[in-house]
């Protein structure tokens, strides 16, 4: 199975929330939705967002859209205006989140490119 | 017929900041019953309180007048309606404004309506002896802890204010704080009767509301596969296509840039998200785990299928205080080896600031070097990039302390190592950092109030 960035088969979107950030990440396909839900935890994202966030990782699933939402506890160094950071709202923490490489399976990357 | 009335409510401004461009051509490009206009950001109360302090007819958008200025003869030609957050901490000052804009263009008879009562500022010590603690709702800490701080004070209003002003006949609707979505949703509920009961339809429009919010960020702006994005220097603002019965197309202009799909709608529903089955407004709770969402047509996503439960008894309060100082400067560093000189120059400034007895605690000072890996840290193999950005900074309590820091950043051009430069901001200074206090209110303690003028 090759190891690839998950941006293969997601999208995602990222913003501030109160001193934390969203990633909402949308799959690709059912395929690669069933495949995120049960690879992409909560405990993967906090290790791969590390350096990124310093507090705990909270998951949503909304099955109706293929999304997976993750919270990302304390991640702007303050948060709003206390922040010293470039990125203050988390603009980019989606991106961050997509450049995760996990062994996908060939049928599951077939799905989107179909 | 009712049943088969249709209303398009366009977003023209996604906050504080946004083009100019986007509303002007939405009512130029295309048919459209409403224009909203979202105006405030949380920080932004705090920086009107302190304009309308320091001069009482201040404390409001003035882009809203301008655009006003700019589109009126086509609002009135067209008649369409146009609501917008831009009262501020001063709504009958914006508008008074927007009337006096009115009546340079000769236009008379055109209602402006304010909505007000969300601005509890004058009414925190009654409301704390009353028995409301305005706790923390991410810390949990009284509000107590802070008062003396405090700059602004708001509820978030809901929608019903605006519908209610809209049915006195207003074609201007002019807000204070309220929710992003209640500024779609009160035209919906002014065109459809739509009741406080009505809770499906409730959720609907604030979903509606929800997804166009953001401007451009529903039709092809900031979505992951960019290249994807046809024409993004014309990207069309998004318009929702509302029906009575709750369901709604997402569109756009023909002709304009960008484009609305399943996935750039998604990509909008995706922003801010908390639990998805509960998004809390003063008008309902709406689950986004409810709907669906289908291509209809080149540029139109249906929506359909919304479900919502009732309103909780309380509004948010969004409040701001005074939370210290800090400042952050830049210097550009080139290569070779622009890493390594970066970090010497970081810590370079952070000994001759110790050497002048000035020492900021590890969670009072940051050193970025952009360009090798910031936005990403600890993402991706370090690579050695020809040039990079290193910026610092410093926050805390003691102003004199945070202003200390700047003298000491551009010295480095001809103290510190070769390949400095890019000084040209000058010193970096300390500004005020306004922290963000969320709190709850009982709704009973709230009084909103409707007036309407007649330009």
């Amino acid at each position: 199975m090759p190891k690839v960035p998950i941006e293969r088969i997601a999208q995602a979107r990222s913003g501030d929330k109160g001193e934390g950030s969203n990633a909402g990440v949308l799959a690709r396909s059912a395929a690669a939705y069933a495949f995120l839900k049960q690879h992409l935890t909560a405990d993967v994202v906090r290790a791969h967002m590390a350096a990124i966030n310093h507090g705990g990782v909270k998951r949503y699933a909304a099955d109706n859209m293929r999304v997976l939402n993750f919270l990302l506890e304390d991640s702007l160094g303050g948060g709003g205006s206390a922040s010293l950071k470039t990125d203050a709202q988390g603009k980019t923490h989606g991106l961050a989140l997509l450049r995760l490489e996990l062994d996908v399976p060939q049928d599951v990357l077939d799905s989107v490119t179909a | 017929m009712q049943r088969d009335k249709k209303v398009l409510i366009a977003n023209g401004q996604g906050f504080w900041g946004d083009s100019i461009l986007g509303p002007v051509r939405l009512v130029n490009e295309g048919p459209l019953d409403y224009l909203t206009l979202d105006y405030l950001a949380e920080v932004t109360m705090s920086i009107m309180q302190k304009l309308k302090s320091r001069d009482p007819s201040k404390g409001y958008a003035t882009d809203f007048v301008a655009l006003v200025d700019r589109v009126a003869p086509q609002l009135v030609a067209k008649g369409i309606k146009v609501v917008a957050n831009a009262g501020g901490v001063n709504p009958h000052a914006c508008k008074d404004a927007v009337l006096a804009t009115l009546a340079k263009h000769g236009f008379h008879g055109v209602k402006v309506a304010v909505v007000e009562g969300d601005d509890i500022l004058a009414d925190l010590d009654a409301l704390m002896a009353a028995g409301e603690r305005f706790e923390n709702m991410d810390t949990g800490a009284p509000l107590s802890t802070v008062r003396d701080s405090v700059t602004s004070a708001n509820v978030y209003l809901g929608a019903f204010p605006i519908a209610e002003a809209l049915d006195q006949g207003a074609q201007i609707v002019i807000t204070g704080r309220g929710t992003d979505p209640g500024l779609v949703l009160g035209p919906l509920i002014h065109e459809f009767g739509w009741t406080r009961d009505d809770h499906d339809l409730i959720a609907a429009g604030t979903v509606a509301g929800h997804i166009v919010e953001c401007g451009a960020q529903c039709t092809g702006g900031n979505y992951t596969d960019w290249r994807d994005v046809p024409d993004m220097a014309r990207i069309g603002y998004p318009i929702i296509e509302a029906a009575a019965d709750g369901s709604f197309v997402v569109t756009k202009h023909a002709g304009t840039g960008g484009m609305v799909t399943v996935s750039t709608v998604t990509h909008q529903l995706m922003y801010e998200m908390g639990d998805p089955h509960a998004y809390i407004t003063p008008d309902g709770v709406a689950d986004f785990t409810s709907f669906t969402l289908e291509q209809e047509g080149p540029d139109r996503v249906r929506v359909s299928g919304v479900k919502g439960a009732p309103p909780t008894p309380t509004y948010k309060v969004s409040m701001s205080y005074h939370d210290g100082w800090k400042a952050v400067g830049q210097l550009t560093v080139s290569g070779p080896d622009a890493v390594a000189k970066a970090e010497l120059c970081a810590e370079v400034v952070w000994q001759r600031l110790a050497l002048d007895g000035c020492e900021y605690a590890e969670d009072e000072r940051m050193v970025e070097l952009v360009g090798a890996g910031v936005c990403h840290a600890g993402i991706g193999a370090p690579r050695e990039p020809e040039e990079v950005v290193l910026r610092m900074g410093v926050k805390g309590p003691d102003r004199a302390k945070v202003d200390r820091f700047g003298p000491e950043l551009v010295p480095l051009v001809t103290s510190g190592p070769p390949g400095v430069t890019g000084f040209a901001g000058g010193r970096p200074k300390a500004t005020e950092i306004i922290g963000y206090w969320p709190a709850l209110l009982s709704k009973e303690r709230v009084h909103t109030q409707v007036s309407v003028f007649t330009s």
